[in-house]
């Protein structure tokens, strides 16, 4: 994907070769969720194989009057790598919801950019010849439909419209996002826990207040700097230069605990300390994300800023599911964007929503403050 | 008594073993290009060693990687078709989408989607439509199809799909060989789907190898069952040796390790397997290899069958050695199986680590006056690399500060000293350059499960019972013992975002093999 920007202000293309750096970068700001972008790359390759490549608009590029329709998939990500997903679902959701609301549609958008749903748009986007916005709802992944920052900024989720394999469609009109998740929860269910939805439809004008910039090429370029420090040796630490983050913790996971409640998969992996944390340990808190980093009995990363595992090693994004005893993991911390930090983004996805009670905890660049300074 | 017998690349090893597991002759012989020939000597090396009755036998187990090899260079693969049933679903990625061209050309592989599959919970996506197999069936007799493989979506949960089409499919096509999607791998479509293509691809060669090693057997007077290992350390018998050679693929490693844990008594430790050009390090839990949780990549495909955890690093005996003080490399780069020309003790010019270990004193091979010159210096500094290499790949693989103790076997665990930082004292049991083909001959029966059950609450206990109960049950009629048959793993992993506590779980049982009395049990020695 060469930048072809320069001095103006055209978007990039994606070609059949760049999907493997999106989907490994994608992995990267799933924050330990979002799903294996295997399928997605797979699914997004055959689309692109087909109708040839993706053109990338940057979120700037936008007129007002643009018609933007995220598109994503929503269901258990162990249903997607065995029922696996079609091609042409991704293009249903969406005539689904242009014939519903009557309108034609002149972008596509991606809702998540961590995980698969970081591929699922240039499905659709390669079948229906569409520009993709570089740019995304969240910037990261989440587990439920109503957090992104488009609910923040008033946006409705719905109408949204739902598809499965087997040719069933609907569309959903619900009086807040919260209730969207839980009727298109219900329905994804029905459908075999894995469905295609198109929701939070937007005008240009709201899709530059409410979107993420950049998070696609942003994928890109960590999928590229993933291989290019696989020779020079410090693959997480330059994912964290490339965040504007920094590496939390080197060590080895001595402990995993799981256990279900409330439908998602929660758990914490203990880690012991190699190298130059030789000594401490880190516990990691997850649910389907990495959403609490606690280092020697002190929290020093939360949600909603990004917590990643990568294997030390290769620097590939361990997923939650995956973790287990012995890996070899390098745990880094990432900003998100600053609005999931102001009172409604927290109200939404902060540490509390998700049942821990802590005050959001700051990834700062640099080395960490001793326990000392920071307890002064 | 029973014989063990190992063939790898090179060699062909073979034990026999007491029925109380002590070793009563080994030997090692070069492998032949038709497997039969290699096996032939091995037995009568072991008879030229120590006399036995062929009639006292009880069981011959046999480890190859014959099979493997035969995938990775892409011949002798038979004409397969996959055939999955998911429709409407699945369609855009269609079986061995994700392949190698090379390898696809290989199997002359066709692809077939039909309707069938079921949801997560049981309910089907689409009945099956006999017609649309027939259809089928058609097509693939006129393409010269041999051998099908047979994936429903979901069928580690529900098999009914894959078994129905089978009967179909056999019926239209009676001389074509099925392989069934459940019967080989976990869930995961496209992975399970590789690994049953795969096997498919290998039922022919499979059929011509298990009927050669009988044909051996039998011609040296053994009238005893024989078995395959397979890729977690358990047996396979001939007959589903045929059907799942995918269950050989890492036999190799497994029997290594197995082996070890034997020969040194200890059941739960890493073991380095050290060869000519790598090191292999696995780790041994209760006697069984740790497996890869991730997917595989076998020769550029991705599957999901079970796999020993192995890590390779580029030390063994043929590695090179080169510079000079504390900028001493050794490895990764190796002289390979021309050791024997290349070696300084062996009157070549290469500088390798077997040279290192004879300067040392460590080993007693070639003219050690050749290596007498060795500045002392390159000497210690070459087997501190080496040791601190094969250390921190031990620490790598173990699972926890508890400490792992480290087994040494293969013909290069000479050049590993008798201490290794981190990890303590090294164990170098006796017999450990033929510890593959010992660990062949004492494997066991296992049974497993692995499939989504809902855990009502409360009812998590129950649930693990019945699972524990079903593995237990499957180990014994594939032939354990059932009064040996132990529960050795129990993973549960819920899965997100599905309702009713939809938990995976996985069970390993295993039990000793339960043999046959022997027709005469005395050994002429």
């Amino acid at each position: 994907m060469p930048d072809t920007r320069g001095g103006t202000r055209t978007g990039t293309r994606v070609e059949l070769d760049d999907l493997a750096d999106i989907g490994r970068g994608a992995a990267v700001l799933g924050t330990g969720g979002g799903g294996d972008p295997h399928i997605g790359g797979l699914l997004a390759g055959a689309a692109v194989r087909a109708h040839g490549p993706v053109d990338l608009t940057p979120l700037a590029d936008l007129p007002d009057d643009a018609v933007v329709l995220p598109v994503a998939m929503m269901g258990a990500p162990t249903v997607m790598v065995e029922k696996l997903p079609s091609t042409d679902q991704v293009g249903r959701a969406i005539r689904v919801l242009t014939d519903h609301l009557g309108l034609e549609v002149t972008h596509l958008a991606c809702i998540e950019a961590g995980g698969v749903n970081s591929l699922i748009p240039f499905v659709g986007a390669a079948e229906l010849g569409l520009p993709l916005l570089d740019a995304d709802g969240m910037g990261r992944a989440f587990p439920e439909l109503q957090m992104v920052l488009p609910t923040v900024y008033g946006i409705r989720g719905t109408p949204m419209s739902i598809v499965d394999e087997k040719g069933n469609s609907g569309v959903l009109d619900t009086v807040d996002n919260r209730w969207a998740e839980r009727f298109a929860r219900s329905v994804t269910i029905d459908m075999g826990c894995s469905a295609m939805i198109s929701d939070y439809w937007m005008t240009g004008a709201q899709a530059r207040q409410a979107l993420v910039p950049g998070t696609l090429s942003l994928a890109a370029r960590i999928g590229r700097t993933l291989t290019a420090a696989r020779t020079s040796g410090d693959p997480a630490g330059a994912v964290a230069d490339l965040l504007g983050g920094t590496v939390l913790f080197t060590g080895k996971i001595t402990d995993v605990a799981r256990r279900t409640t409330t439908g998602f998969a929660r758990g914490e992996a203990r880690l012991d300390g190699t190298g130059p944390d030789a000594g401490s340990e880190l516990l990691l808190e997850f649910q389907n994300e990495f959403l609490v980093a606690v280092r020697d009995g002190r929290t020093v990363s939360t949600v909603p800023d990004l917590i990643c595992a990568l294997d030390t090693q290769t620097g590939e994004a361990v997923r939650t599911e995956g973790m287990r005893y012995g890996h070899r993991v390098t745990v880094l911390a990432a900003p998100c964007d600053e609005r999931w930090h102001s009172p409604a983004g927290l109200a939404l996805a902060g540490p509390r929503v998700f049942g821990y009670e802590s005050d959001p905890v700051r990834a700062t660049p640099g080395p960490l403050p001793t326990p000392t300074e920071a307890n002064r | 008594m029973r014989i063990g017998i190992d063939v790898g690349g090179t060699n062909t090893d073979a034990v026999l073993l007491d029925d109380d597991g002590s070793v009563l002759a080994a030997v090692k012989c070069s492998t032949s290009a038709d497997v039969s020939g290699g096996i032939v000597a091995a037995l009568s090396g072991l008879q030229h060693r120590r006399a036995f009755d062929p009639a006292g036998v009880r069981a011959v187990m046999i480890g190859t990687t014959h099979f493997v090899n035969a995938l990775v260079e892409a011949r002798r693969l038979a004409p397969t078709a996959a055939l999955r049933l998911g429709l409407p679903a699945t369609a855009s990625l269609p079986p061995m989408v994700d392949w190698p061209e090379r390898l696809v050309q290989a199997v002359s592989g066709r692809a077939y989607l039909a309707h069938g599959g079921h949801e997560f919970d049981g309910r089907t996506i689409s009945e099956l439509d006999e017609d649309e197999l027939r259809r089928h069936a058609a097509d693939m007799a006129a393409h010269g199809v041999r051998s099908v493989a047979i994936t429903s979506v979901f069928s580690p949960v529900n098999t009914e799909f894959e078994l129905r089409a089978a009967q179909v499919l056999a019926a239209e096509l009676p001389h074509v060989a099925i392989s069934l999607s459940h019967e080989i791998g976990r869930i995961g479509l496209l992975e399970r789907e590789n690994a049953t293509v795969v096997n498919a691809a290998l039922r022919e060669l499979a059929g011509g190898i298990v009927d050669g090693l009988r044909t051996s057997v039998a011609g040296a007077g053994i009238d005893a069952p024989i078995y395959l290992s397979s890729n977690d350390g358990t047996l396979l018998d001939v007959e589903h040796a045929r059907r799942y050679p995918v269950s050989t693929f890492a036999s190799g490693p497994t029997n290594s390790m197995r082996g070890a844990a034997v020969l040194s008594g200890v059941h739960t430790c890493a073991v380095v397997d050290v060869g000519g050009t790598t090191s292999d390090v696995g780790v041994l839990q209760r006697g069984f290899p740790r497996e890869a949780t991730t997917e595989v990549s076998v020769a550029g495909i991705r599957t999901n069958f079970r796999m020993p955890d192995v890590l390779s690093i580029g030390i063994g005996g043929g590695s090179l050695v080169r510079g000079q003080g504390a900028e001493v490399r050794v490895g990764p780069e190796s002289v390979g199986f021309r050791l024997v020309d290349e070696a300084l003790v062996f009157g070549g010019s290469t500088l390798t680590a077997t040279d290192i270990a004879v300067a040392s004193g460590r080993a007693d091979i070639g003219d050690a006056s050749r290596v007498a010159d060795l500045d002392p210096a390159l000497v210690r500094t070459a087997l501190e690399r080496i040791a601190s290499d094969v250390a921190d790949a031990v620490d790598r693989m173990r699972t926890s500060a508890q400490p792992l103790p480290v087994v040494a076997v293969g013909g290069g665990s000479v050049l590993l000293p008798d201490h290794l930082t981190g990890a303590g004292e090294v164990l170098r049991p006796e017999n450990f350059a033929v510890a593959n083909a010992i660990g062949a001959a004492i494997a066991q029966v296992g049974g497993e499960v692995d499939r989504v059950f809902s855990i009502e609450p409360g009812k998590r206990t129950e649930v693990l019972d019945t699972a524990r109960a079903e593995a237990a049950e499957r180990a014994v009629a594939a032939g354990a013992d059932p009064r040996t048959v132990e529960v050795l793993e129990v993973d549960e992993v819920p899965l997100p975002y599905l309702p009713g506590g939809a938990t995976r779980i996985r069970v390993k049982a295993v039990g000793d093999l339960q043999l046959a009395p022997a027709r005469r049990e005395a050994v002429h020695a």
